[in-house]
């Protein structure tokens, strides 16, 4: 290395950080300057890619970890009193011994701290020493490295299944389509593939990539957390740009799959990486009782303080009061004695140290322990395991478990939370006309028989299947034979969590046969195949998506090197590719039937190969072959024909409505075979396969609620725009006519369309429309010219990409629409119905229309028949705030009605986006707010997430309530971070929901469970803890203050100080934190049995101000009777200080232990052992200690006092004493006025048929019809379809949108919710 | 791996690396212990009337006997309590408690006649009761050092800082240093029995026996082992500043001289409360007498030495029986029978709430 001057050093120093901190960055190929000293290296500035995540080295790690330490301010605390003790004027005993509390904290956090660090450090070492592929220059090839080599600006290759070392701009695959699919599971969970590209047009894709011939720059934006999306361009040498965004970008962690390598260049290294800069560990939120425990230490700060000063000033009068010099004040070495104002100034400090035991400490450590305790036994709570994905509830905050017991309101999710996000399709309206798809319905219904689904797959067709088997015998080879009779037994935990469809039968369709009658008779009859609506229709579904095809065979092989995801590593997924194998087989059944030829291949098709004039150059030779090609590369037999069939084919789709859409165009024979992003191929019935040029494709977003795919017709070469999307959302863009010859018809199919959508919705099926645009070569042209510009921006690009979307999209041409049923998911209304119970509120918020909540509400027994139902939707805010005060009115009146006294007011609003935006501006708020608690159940539709957010954030915040929001989705994610809790369901929407959830569960109805029993368990416990903690301390403490007043105030104690450290460190640490973990006031039967018992937990709960108060008045009590029974029976004998403090200490803590055994609910072998087990300790270390110690004060003192017979009976009597109070008010209150939880205890001991009859009785004598109505309210499977039939058919559609507003409050029958 | 685990803070969200095992079939399904699953079997006690009546009931069985037991002990104790501070004019040791000063090499002796109109029998205790003395102040608890009291010779030399400022005396480290020590009681107190028939009797009284056991044997040791000669032991140490002899010179009986002089040990236990007695001397019962203290008239003969004025004290001597439970305090007895008499009567009470409420817990309902 050359020597530079400091100077130099500084300077670059100091360039580099501007580098860093630029908004742009300019980075070009590390080639030209290999071997180069690291200054002279361009890329210098940025970080490398080793990463280094552990906190401390081994040199440093004692200050620093002090550091770290001393940042808490208990422990501040603890440091500063143990200064004090060493300040000479405040005299304390020991100052030595006042450090072991304060050390044995600090060591034992150190030493956690210093096992997570090493744990941290051996997972970089790994990860830094993790092979990978850089191109060396000198060897003209890519040579193996380590991760911690890699650089920006380097060239890396990453071959299949490997993970990919940092973020890498995409320039070269072997796919010559120049796709790379990519695995994120790592990053967010999500398993399906996604697709990446290579920024086109900068590398020349050979067949080897060249590296060296990299002259480009690239120019990104400044690292950033967000993982969805990246800003950067290519700067070619002949200064044309080219946009690259996250779809072009591999980012560290991820997987590759199915490509077979890629090349990229690094862009960001390290700690830059997104992946790296996403983590940020375990969230930390404070829970409720932590903010009132916090008042309460402050309390007892004033308690201390108080005494002290009472101290201090007893010990200034007591001074006064002395006549002379007496021969037991002792005076400074000096020989004079300090005034006794300077004196008692002093004993305020020494009181302090006397006295500090008062702030417990230490109850934050336990507290800590409490709670690692809680969520172990709640993530191996074997009811929250959910078999199918095999996974456990995750509890990611670790903090706020308590709150799980305090929920006043429940705001959750519809679509993946309340219903199980498995999409199938059921019917669909094309011009105006109807498919009621009976036949699939028919088949749905049989499914869904419980239990069966697996025996029913393999009863129902087994003549299908082995026609299949001996049709397509060898496309199956005996692996996958086997693994066919594995799926027969059923294995139990069997998961299947990879793709949105854990069943085959749920993504088949059979369809519609008038439908297939129009559909074939369009192919037929049609002149250009161009113009029917019908292959419009399902040549939509099939185009506009971003499903990713893969191939069955092709099964996704996991790297030996694997990564450890939460997600569950699923060991079976052969198995359950090759179901789906079994399913498409089955399918093509249908499909097949009409087929002349089988294995027909692609690239042969004539009549595309022709029209191909002006294909794009890279493409040439592969054709449409595309899924044949990738295919190949792993299927594992090496086939020669590069025959692609149906049957094949395996969707991967990132959401299950798209995937549902899919598979239903594919059950009409309109088969998507691939998807490249620059194609598509779509096989028609007619077997032909066409390849549409992908121009655009303009992606999801929740704002514009609609996707479209620009393409170009291979036939009729046409620019096509298809889209698809949410059906106001397409209703307003409409515009011409279909054709010509429809004209007029258009507003008809409109109507039409509309009416069945509604139809739709009341039936709780999820809507899309359908629409498409053709546009002109001249519109093409001047969009594309600016798409391309908005494409390549940095700034504001996703403002201009949207604009440009919503350019284009207008003026559709609306094809048809699409129902999709989404499932309630199993126990949905049982778990509401007992969140009810348990006097939750809650709230719905979804996207979807009111009528598919309305429904879905209805399903899940959030609305219940009689309910009065509110229907709020407005256009303008003047009418909004006169419903808001009308229907307020009528509220209050409603309630306030004397015939409404002893019924429940079950008022339920719906209220609509629009409306709710209105009523959550700040004037309307407090209304909206007044009128939400009047009623049981809220259901906000087509909200967006920042809606979800605000309401619940004002909710929280208006009503001082604890709040928890469930959620499964990107959409939820805003809203479970607002709220106290945010729960997230591992669904089948990614894991976005999840990664920012506090706990993290697969069901909804486990939510029963963790709130019912977990929470009410956590709080109880908890509560009661903490309480004990604070009387414990008390009642030790204020024991040495009553001495006080015999000692002059001199801050004697009277205990020896070692075992008064030990009395709090060892003797009565243990049962607190056992109480906290183990007691269980009730059984989960019966929590789950009677919801009603949750409702103590609500508010405050059992740590309430005045639970405080009347448990430091006892410890008060009991501390002045532990100290003066004691105090009048040695009155006047030849006791001295530490034999009197003996029994006093030993009555102390049995007091205290009695204390809290009155207190536990439970029993068990632990609570034995640990209350046994305190007390021998107390014993065995005292006389050891005593009978060690010879110069210590406490030497032989306990072995004299057990000797004598008096010790016995002080003890004895004084325990009793102390504790008849609290025992006797137990006993009263539990014969006399026992409260809800010690009835439940009651039961809880009787024997569990008893119990559960009685539960039933209670039940049933309390609900009234309740139970009865369930019974028919809640149809025997969870479909929505039946709970629908009973439903009112909807007067006009008209009436919903068009009205100014619809307001229906129904006072006099509101026996059937009305809608109007 | 950025979801995780409740345990899962140690992995922070990295990529981790298994092995190549990494994949392999291992449910995540919980263990179904009792343990785990928060079913380990418990009992589960309610405190109601019901349940709890025996235990109250017993209680009151138990300490009322007890109670009276005790009370009756207690009463059995005779104790004579005779103050001689000599605050009165009329007292004869007024004089004595006028004139004061620590280093008075000249005694002032007074006696105090008193009238005992209960015979002694057993063993008799005689004890000095100071009140008002603090002995129990902090600073006074902490001056004194256990090492020196031990044996400890470098503790000799060296005295505790906590000594201070009774550790040094002109330079010379003060045996036995500290507060305590120095502040030693030392009135010489006699007892006299005036016979009937006019003659004084000296009523002979033990020394020994009046410290404990391991006091006196461990904790307590003179320097330099067995050396007889304890001046030797203690050269180059200085008396404490308020006494008037050394150390060594507190008894002529090599047993109880030096550190192990059992007035010197009682007087280091300090006291807890301000007012206390201390053991001074055991009238041992005579084996042919009948009586250890006759009814009688009795003088008590003092060599008043100890100023308690400072502090506006009293000195009292106390001859007292002890039973097995010490001295007499009826308190105790007392409060056994009223916590037994209370706990009965709560017993009646939870029997009657028991007959009123006690089937309505059968057929409760929850009502919220």
């Amino acid at each position: 290395m050359m020597w530079r001057s400091p100077l130099a050093r500084v300077r670059d120093a100091l360039r580099g950080q501007k580098v860093r901190e630029k908004d742009l960055r300019n980075l070009v190929s590390n080639l030209p300057y290999e071997g180069l000293d690291k200054w002279k290296q361009p890329n210098r500035y940025f970080p490398g890619n080793s990463i280094k995540t552990s906190k401390y080295t081994l040199l440093l790690f004692i200050p620093m970890n002090l550091f770290e330490q001393f940042h808490r301010l208990a422990n501040l605390y603890f440091v500063g009193l143990a200064i004090l003790n060493f300040v000479p004027v405040v005299n304390a005993f020991q100052p030595e011994v006042a450090l072991i509390p304060i050390c044995v904290i600090l060591c034992l956090t150190a030493m956690k701290d210093a096992w997570e660090d090493f744990r941290r450090y051996q997972s970089d070492k790994r990860l830094n020493s993790m092979p990978c592929l850089i191109y060396s220059r000198k060897v003209k090839q890519f040579v193996e490295r380590y991760w911690k080599d890699v650089r920006v600006g380097d060239f890396v290759k990453v071959v299949c299944n490997e993970i990919v070392p940092a973020d890498l701009l995409l320039l070269h695959t072997s796919d010559p389509n120049g796709v790379c699919h990519i695995e994120t599971a790592n990053l967010d969970g999500e398993t399906n593939l996604k697709q990446r590209r290579v920024v086109p047009g900068v590398c020349i894709t050979d067949p080897e990539f060249e590296a060296e011939s990299f002259n480009s720059i690239v120019v990104c934006e400044k690292p950033n957390i967000n993982l969805n999306h990246f800003k950067c361009y290519v700067e070619k040498p002949d200064k044309d740009k080219v946009g690259a965004g996250i779809e072009n970008l591999l980012l560290r962690g991820c997987t590759v799959r199915n490509t077979d390598h890629a090349v990229g260049f690094v862009v960001y290294a390290g700690h830059e990486t997104k992946a790296m800069l996403n983590n940020n560990g375990p969230r930390y939120k404070r829970s409720k009782q932590e903010r009132r425990l916090n008042i309460d230490v402050m309390f007892c700060v004033i308690l201390l303080l108080t005494m002290c000063l009472v101290g201090a000033l007893g010990h200034y009068l007591w001074l006064q009061t002395l006549p002379g010099l007496p021969p037991y004040l002792v005076p400074h070495s000096n020989g004079h004695l300090d005034s006794p104002s300077l004196s008692s100034f002093y004993m305020f400090f020494t009181m302090i140290i006397l006295l500090q035991v008062l702030i417990p400490i230490s109850l934050y450590v336990s507290i800590e322990l409490v709670k690692i305790a809680q969520i172990f036994f709640i993530t191996n709570d074997i009811d929250l395991y959910d078999e199918e994905t095999d996974s456990q509830i995750q509890c990611r905050a670790l903090n706020i478990t308590e709150d799980l017991g305090q929920i006043e309101y429940i705001f959750t999710d519809k679509t993946g939370t309340l219903t199980e996000n498995k999409m199938v399709f059921r019917r669909c309206s094309i011009m105006g006309t109807e498919y009621p798809h009976k036949e699939n319905a028919i088949r749905q219904a049989v499914l869904t028989e419980p239990d069966s689904d697996e025996e029913v797959i393999f009863t129902q067709a087994p003549q299908a299947l082995q026609t299949q088997w001996s049709l397509d015998s060898d496309d199956v080879n005996r692996k996958d034979t086997m693994h066919h009779h594995g799926s027969r037994r059923k294995v139990p935990g069997t998961a299947h969590s990879d793709v949105a469809f854990s069943s085959p039968l749920e993504t088949e369709v059979t369809p519609d046969k008038k439908l297939l009658q129009q559909i074939s008779g369009a192919e037929s009859t049609s002149v250009s195949r161009k113009i029917d609506a019908y292959l419009d229709f399902f040549l939509a579904l099939a185009i506009c998506n971003t499903v990713v095809v893969s191939m069955a065979t092709a099964q996704r092989q996991r790297a030996a090197g694997h990564l450890h995801s939460f997600q569950t590593n699923n060991p079976l997924n052969p198995l359950s590719s090759f179901v789906r194998t079994v399913s498409s087989l089955r399918r093509s059944l249908t499909s097949y039937q009409r087929k002349s030829k089988r294995n027909r291949t692609i690239s042969v098709d004539s009549s595309i190969e022709e029209d191909h004039f002006n294909p794009p150059v890279k493409l040439e030779g592969s054709g449409g072959n595309t899924g044949a090609q990738t295919c190949s590369l792993h299927v594992p037999r090496s086939s020669s024909e590069p025959a692609v069939t149906p049957d094949m084919v395996c969707y991967e789709a990132e959401s299950p409505d798209e995937a549902a859409l899919v598979y239903a165009a594919k059950a009409y024979g309109f088969i998507l075979l691939g998807r490249t992003p620059d194609s598509v191929t779509v096989r028609l019935p007619s077997g032909e396969d066409l390849r549409f040029e992908v121009l655009d494709t303009l992606t999801f977003d929740s704002n514009r609620k609609r996707m479209s795919v620009l393409v170009r017709h291979p036939i009729s070469k046409e620019y096509v725009l298809y889209t698809k999307g949410a059906d106001y959302a397409i209703m307003e863009l409409l515009g011409t006519p279909y054709a010509e010859r429809l004209k007029g018809n258009q507003k008809n199919i409109a109507a039409d369309t509309q009416q069945h959508l509604d139809y739709y919705a009341k039936e709780g099926l999820r809507t899309l429309c359908i629409a498409k645009k053709v546009l002109s070569g001249r519109e093409y042209e001047s969009w594309s010219a600016d798409r391309h510009r908005a494409l390549a921006a940095i700034e504001n690009r996703e403002q201009l990409i949207m604009d440009t979307a919503v350019q284009i999209e207008t003026n559709l041409t609306l094809l048809g629409a699409t129902g999709i049923e989404d499932r309630l998911q199993e126990n949905v209304p049982d778990t509401i119905t007992a969140l009810r119970e348990a006097g939750i509120q809650v709230w719905v918020l979804t996207g979807d229309k009111p009528e598919t909540a309305v429904n879905i509400g209805y399903a899940c027994r959030l609305l219940e028949e009689e309910d009065l139902v509110i229907n709020m939707s407005c256009k303008n805010k003047l009418t909004c705030t006169s419903i808001l005060d009308c229907t307020l009115e009528e509220v209050r009146r409603y309630v306030a009605d004397p015939r409404n006294v002893d019924t429940t007011p079950d008022i339920s609003l719906v209220i609509d986006g629009r409306t709710l935006a209105m009523t959550l501006s700040s004037d309307l708020q407090e209304r909206f707010v007044e009128l939400a608690k009047h009623c049981r159940s809220v259901l906000c539709c087509r909200v967006t997430p920042l809606q979800k957010s605000a309401v619940v954030k004002i909710i929280r915040e208006k009503l001082k309530v604890m709040t928890l929001a469930v959620g499964d989705g990107a959409n939820d994610v805003n809203m479970i971070q607002a709220a106290d809790v945010g729960i997230g369901i591992s669904g089948q929407e990614g894991m976005q929901a999840v990664m920012m959830s506090d706990f993290a569960i697969s069901r909804f109805k486990h939510l029963k469970k963790l709130l019912l029993v977990h929470g009410h368990w956590c709080n109880s416990r908890l509560a009661n803890m903490i309480i004990y903690f604070f009387y414990k301390n008390t009642a030790n403490v204020n024991l040495l203050f009553w001495y006080q007043f015999f000692c002059g105030f001199t801050a004697t104690a009277m205990i020896d100080y070692w075992l008064m450290i030990f009395f709090n460190l060892f003797f009565t640490s243990a049962p607190p934190i056992m109480f906290g973990i183990l007691d269980k006031d009730i059984s989960a039967e019966m929590l789950l049995g009677v919801p009603e018992l949750y409702r103590t937990g609500q508010g405050s709960g059992e740590y309430r101000f005045s639970t405080f108060w009347v448990s430091m008045l006892d410890a008060f009590y009991q501390s002045l009777v532990c100290f003066f029974i004691p105090y009048l029976a040695y009155r006047g004998s030849d006791m001295d200080i530490f034999s009197f403090g003996t029994p006093v200490n030993t009555i102390s803590l049995f007091t205290i232990l009695l204390h809290l055994s009155i207190e536990i609910k439970a029993w068990t072998v632990v609570h034995w052992v640990i209350m046994l087990g305190s007390v021998a300790l107390y014993f065995i270390v005292t006389l050891a200690y005593s009978a060690i110690c010879v110069t210590c004060n406490a030497y032989w003192t306990l072995q004299s006092q057990m000797v004598d017979p008096m010790f016995y009976l002080v003890c004895i009597i004084t325990t009793v004493v102390a504790l008849l109070p609290r025992y006797t008010f137990h006993v009263l209150k539990n014969s006399i006025a026992p409260s809800p939880l010690e009835q439940a205890r009651h039961l809880d001991r009787m024997d569990p048929i008893t119990r559960d009859q009685w539960i039933k009785e209670w039940r049933s004598f309390r609900g009234g019809g309740q139970v009865k109505r369930s019974g028919l309210s809640v149809p025997p499977s969870p479909t929505l379809g039946t709970s629908v039939e009973a439903y009112p058919p909807s007067p006009t559609a008209s009436e919903i949108t068009g009205d100014e507003f619809t307001l229906n409050v129904i006072s006099e029958n509101y026996n059937r919710p009305v809608h109007t | 791996m950025m979801a995780s685990t409740y345990n899962a803070k140690d992995e922070d969200g990295h990529i981790t690396v298994a092995g190549p095992g990494g994949g392999t079939l291992r449910s995540r399904k919980p263990e179904n212990t009792a343990f785990k699953q928060q079913r380990l079997p418990a009992w589960q006690p309610i405190l109601t009337a019901g349940t709890v009546l025996p235990a109250f009931f017993v209680i009151g069985l138990i300490f009322i006997p007890i109670g009276i037991g005790l009370y009756v002990t207690s009463n059995n104790i005779k104790e004579f309590e005779i103050d001689y501070t000599g605050v009165d004019m009329s007292s004869p040791c007024f004089n004595c408690s006028q004139n004061f000063s620590w280093n008075s090499t000249r005694p002032c002796t007074c006696s105090i006649p008193f009238y005992l109109d209960q015979p002694y029998e057993s063993n008799v205790f005689m004890y000095y009761g100071l009140s008002n003395f603090y002995q129990n102040h902090r600073r006074y608890v902490k001056s004194r050092d256990d090492s020196q009291l031990n044996g400890d010779s470098e503790a000799l030399t060296k005295p505790s800082k906590e000594c201070e400022p009774y550790a040094f005396h002109d330079n010379k480290p003060i045996a036995p240093c500290g507060a305590i020590a120095n502040s030693m009681f030392n009135d010489s107190l006699e007892l006299f029995y005036n016979d009937p028939n006019g003659t004084k009797v000296q009523i002979h009284l033990m020394k020994t026996g009046i410290a404990w056991w391991t006091d006196k044997h461990v904790k307590f040791r003179n320097p330099g082992g067995n050396n007889p000669n304890l001046t030797v032991a203690f050269q180059g140490t200085t008396k404490p500043v308020n006494w008037r002899k050394p150390v060594y010179e507190l008894d002529s009986d090599q047993e109880n001289d030096g550190f192990i002089n059992e007035d010197f040990i009682v007087w280091m236990r300090t006291a807890a409360l301000p007012t206390f007695r201390k053991l001074y001397r055991i009238i041992q019962k005579k084996k042919d007498m009948v009586l250890t203290l006759p009814r009688g008239n009795y003088t008590l003969e003092v060599v008043y030495n100890y100023p308690v004025r400072s502090f506006e004290g009293r000195k009292r001597m106390i001859l007292s029986t002890i039973s097995w439970m010490g001295g007499k305090n009826p308190f105790l007895g007392i409060a056994y029978i009223t916590v037994g008499s209370v706990c009965f009567f709560l017993g009646v009470v939870l029997l009657i709430i028991h007959h009123k409420y006690g089937n309505r817990n059968n057929s409760a309902d929850i009502s919220n």
